[in-house]
């Protein structure tokens, strides 16, 4: 006992403590900085923080979910999802049903019971997964039990059958592909190519007023937090310590007793209820949500902000999420030419040079500076040998 | 001999005096040439078939001008002409006639000989059945086939008298299906019967049209004599028996498509199948090497705009080297660097993708560009009348064909092959007897992308060439090579051949978006039941 309590993973989670609290803390302050400066100073004032930079932030804590998300599985998991976009989506559609029902009669149709795109085509009720969706309860259910339901059945066969490595990430690439040409046509009831937008109102609160969204900002930002300590929980957990050798040496870890498809199937369906709140968060702050959101491409890019924000730290994945979104806005604005160019470079470089990311450069900064007391920073193959080691004892 | 004689006499005296009618006849064109001019539009039918029953030289040189809205007449001399504008704006005349070529005039001196378009119509008609008795089979088979289509009286009593001299079979055939199908339309009961046996086994539309049209006609007709029973059991098993070889027929199309599209796949996913299958890098560029393709395609058409014809043949090669150098680079700068690490060369790989579909923005443009398809590659095999199989995606099969065989032959048969095959096997082995691991490496990577590149060539005949034609193929050229078995070239084939056929043979009853998901769907759901493919390695490769 006495060895495990100064084992090194247990004075790794110790340091971690104080990152989630740190992550919190920067997130409660920054939260508090933009209401305060958004509410308290007038327009034209040097502090004042504008409606559209509030929804902007939001945007981009939308973002840090799910980069939060993917994060957890291909980070602590080593599955490599190129489908995480898909939860996202489905999260998005969820919120998107109950914000649609909410317009009520003031659709261009003014028909009271249906969507206008539904009145459009010609339908006379609506069908039958509609029911209930303007119901705020239902929805938040929606919000959770697609992109759960979804990631549940696809992990199920998918780790059942030990698909993994490269054949898995093509396959959760193939899912999005074809859920955004099932949601690209009319007959699925989503609206179709247009999808869902038009939204009026959320809870009864305008969605056009700057309050709702600032509010909705906060509730990203709390969101964040509550996804951060979840996974954090999670990542530092014993199942998440099982999860993470499982990311290391699948095959040892089944052999130690474990089963690894349990734990996969898990891990993937609480970081996709993850990616679907992103998603229902973010609908009601840019106002639309379309088949697009399920483009591979999409998928890809999030895979994208954690390499470079870091993967394997849960704060590299926000950090990534927000550094290139904010890239992203900038350079389209100034040079919107350069910026595929820039994106495909940073993907290269990144992988080539930072093979752990922003976070993995800080960690070896640090590491310069003040080099730690044990002889060595455990790294990623040392901490998974220790924690090895740590499972075989437990078994024991 | 004798009995001979009076026969030979006989014949030699009928040709004699058709020989004398279509003489007068003859004669009297130029009087009927004469009217065009002062003929009211009323009157202008009966003339112009007065015309064309003269069947001489001229009466193309007449009807066709006429048609085209070309035919003219003198306002001094009353000469019918017809007129051709050259380039310098003059109006150049041809006595219609003596095809004599007349000085040009301005057009305040000439006058149009006014038509419209019944009259077009109908000398559409009468030019079709003077193309009945042309030298040229093909011809004549034109003009039957439009026959069929819109029947006349003076196009049918033609055929009636042709039908005993024609030489050619296809072309008699086609004389005696629109024979019968006069028949079916206006003969006796017994007549109908017999015509409606023997057409049960053709497959043009117009004779299901006719047959059915007689079916509704009986319908309505509620008294039933046994002969009308008969007629009516006999027209709809006639009708059965052609919707069952047209059902057949339009299932052998639908494989067509599919073959062809299985070929697409093949092309986009075999070069992958190279670069992944054998390599084990995940190379998500590979879409852009295609695109890189389909654009030196393009490039070459512009540099050489009289060359058309060959511009394919000359970018093959050339899509090879483009395509292959850039595999090199790309190989050489990043993913030497990320040996053994896929998921990295997955992102790394996109990375580029995305800034070769910038470059190509940039450099060309964001719109989609026009690559014209070469003569030979328009036209279809005509197989029967509801089957034709166009060239364009012969050519794609036979030339997918091409490039796996002759792939399958450097993999087997050269010692680059051999090469390729030692260092996927057993790289430190292979070190070891002195195969030089990272030449193979860039040489293996170029190949695959140089074959890309000569599938984008291909793609350029079919899809829209634009910085997005990758990406379009991207995910199914990996499911191919998955489903396939990753490290199979057979796989591969197997596994593009299938898709595409599942996917064409969806396609009719649930249209194109729909069949897509299916197959999508169903492609998961295989991998999940066998993970390593249709055709899994075995042995120590295998891991």
């Amino acid at each position: 006992m006495n060895t495990l309590l100064n084992s090194p993973s247990v004075k790794k989670m110790t340091e971690k403590m104080s990152s989630l609290h740190f992550v919190i803390a920067i997130l409660f302050v920054s939260t508090l900085y933009v209401s305060v400066c958004n509410l308290m100073f007038a327009e034209g004032s040097l502090l004042h923080v504008s409606d559209y930079t509030v929804s902007l932030l939001g945007k981009y804590l939308c973002y840090a979910l799910l980069a939060l998300a993917v994060d957890l599985v291909w980070g602590y998991c080593g599955i490599l999802s190129l489908g995480h976009g898909a939860f996202f989506a489905l999260g998005g559609y969820a919120m998107g049903m109950y914000l649609m029902r909410q317009i009520g009669d003031r659709g261009v149709y003014g028909n009271p019971e249906l969507p206008d795109f539904m009145v459009f085509l010609n339908w006379t009720e609506l069908p039958w997964y509609w029911a209930g969706s303007d119901n705020a309860l239902v929805m938040i259910l929606l919000v959770f039990a697609g992109p759960g339901l979804l990631a549940y059945i696809f992990g199920t066969l998918a780790f059942r059958s030990r698909v993994s490595g490269v054949y898995l990430s093509i396959m959760t690439q193939a899912m999005t592909y074809a859920l955004l040409l099932s949601f690209f046509r009319n007959e699925m009831g989503f609206g179709g190519n247009n999808g869902l937008t038009d939204f009026k109102e959320i809870f009864g609160f305008s969605l056009q007023s700057p309050n709702t969204k600032l509010a909705l900002f906060v509730a990203t930002a709390v969101m964040l937090a509550i996804g951060y300590a979840i996974s954090h929980f999670i990542v530092n957990s014993k199942m998440g310590r099982v999860v993470t050798a499982i990311r290391d040496s699948e095959d040892r870890v089944r052999f130690v007793g474990y089963k690894p498809q349990h734990y996969k199937v898990w891990i993937f369906v609480v970081s996709a209820m993850l990616a679907g709140v992103a998603g229902a968060l973010y609908v009601p702050q840019v106002g639309i949500i379309n088949p697009g959101e399920f483009s591979p491409l999409n998928s890809i890019e999030i895979v994208i902000w954690v390499a470079i924000g870091g993967r394997g730290t849960l704060y590299g994945a926000l950090v990534g999420a927000i550094v290139v979104s904010y890239a992203k806005t900038r350079f389209t604005a100034i040079m919107p030419e350069a910026w595929l160019f820039g994106l495909g470079g940073l993907f290269v470089l990144v992988t080539l040079l930072l093979p752990k990311g922003l976070a993995g450069l800080v960690t070896n900064l640090m590491n310069k500076i003040d080099p730690p007391a044990t002889e060595k920073k455990p790294s990623g193959s040392d901490k998974s040998k220790s924690e090895d080691a740590t499972l075989a004892a437990e078994n024991k | 001999m004798l009995r001979l004689f009076p026969l030979l006499l006989f014949f030699v005296m009928s040709f004699n005096a058709s020989a004398a009618v279509s003489e007068t006849q003859q004669s009297a064109l130029p009087v009927l040439v004469e009217q065009l001019p002062t003929t009211k539009l009323n009157k202008m039918a009966a003339l112009i078939e007065q015309i064309a029953a003269t069947s001489a030289p001229q009466v193309r040189a007449i009807l066709q001008p006429l048609m085209d809205g070309d035919l003219y007449y003198l306002k001094s001399s009353k000469r019918v002409v017809s007129v051709y504008k050259n380039e310098q704006k003059q109006y150049q005349l041809t006595d219609v006639l003596t095809a004599e070529a007349l000085p040009a005039v301005k057009k305040s001196a000439i006058k149009k000989v006014r038509t419209n378009n019944r009259l077009r119509g109908k000398i559409r008609d009468l030019l079709a059945n003077l193309d009945l008795t042309s030298a040229d089979t093909e011809i004549r088979i034109a003009a039957l086939k439009q026959l069929l289509d819109n029947p006349n009286q003076t196009g049918l009593t033609a055929v009636n008298k042709l039908i005993k001299s024609e030489k050619d079979d296809d072309a008699r055939e086609l004389m005696s299906v629109i024979l019968l199908i006069e028949q079916l339309e206006a003969g006796s009961t017994a007549e109908k019967l017999s015509a409606a046996k023997q057409l049960s086994n053709r497959l043009e539309p117009t004779v299901k049209n006719a047959l059915v049209k007689q079916l509704d006609s009986l319908a309505s007709n509620a008294q039933a004599d046994p002969e009308t029973k008969e007629l009516k059991s006999v027209l709809s098993n006639a009708i059965d028996s052609i919707e069952q070889q047209a059902s057949v027929f339009s299932l052998a199309e639908n494989l067509f498509f599919g073959l062809s599209l299985g070929s697409v796949l093949l092309l986009a996913a075999i070069g992958l199948a190279i670069t992944f299958g054998v390599m084990g890098v995940i190379n998500m560029a590979h879409g852009e090497m295609m695109m890189l393709g389909a654009y030196t395609t393009y490039v070459i058409q512009q540099t050489f705009p009289n060359l058309i014809e060959y511009s394919l043949l000359m970018a093959v090669p050339a899509a090879f080297l483009v395509s292959g150098f850039v595999g090199v680079l790309i190989e050489r700068g990043v993913i030497r660097f990320l040996k053994g690490r896929p998921l990295e060369t997955l992102l790394a790989t996109f990375g580029i993708s995305l800034i070769l579909q910038q470059l190509v923005r940039s450099v060309f443009s964001p719109l989609n560009r026009q690559v014209e398809a070469p003569q030979w590659m328009s036209g279809s095999l005509e197989i029967n009348p509801i089957l034709s199989l166009t060239y364009n995606r012969l050519y794609i099969i036979l030339f997918a064909l091409m490039v796996f065989f002759s792939l399958l032959m450097i993999l087997k048969n050269s010692s680059l092959g051999l090469h390729v095959r030692a260092v996927s096997q057993n790289r430190d082995m292979a070190r070891a007897l002195s195969v030089k691991s990272s030449w193979v490496d860039a040489i293996t990577f170029g190949l695959g992308s140089g074959i890309a590149g000569v599938a984008g060539v291909a793609l350029s005949q079919l899809t829209n060439v634009g910085p997005n034609l990758g990406q379009a193929y991207i995910i199914d050229s990996f499911l191919v090579v998955v489903f396939g078995g990753v490290g199979n070239l057979w796989g591969t084939l197997v596994a593009a051949m299938t898709m595409g056929t599942f996917n064409k043979i969806l396609e009719p009853s649930m249209g194109p978006v729909l069949a897509n998901i299916i197959v999508l769907v169903s492609l998961v759901l295989f991998i999940q039941k066998r993970p390593k493919g249709l055709f899994p390695q075995k042995g120590r490769s295998a891991e």
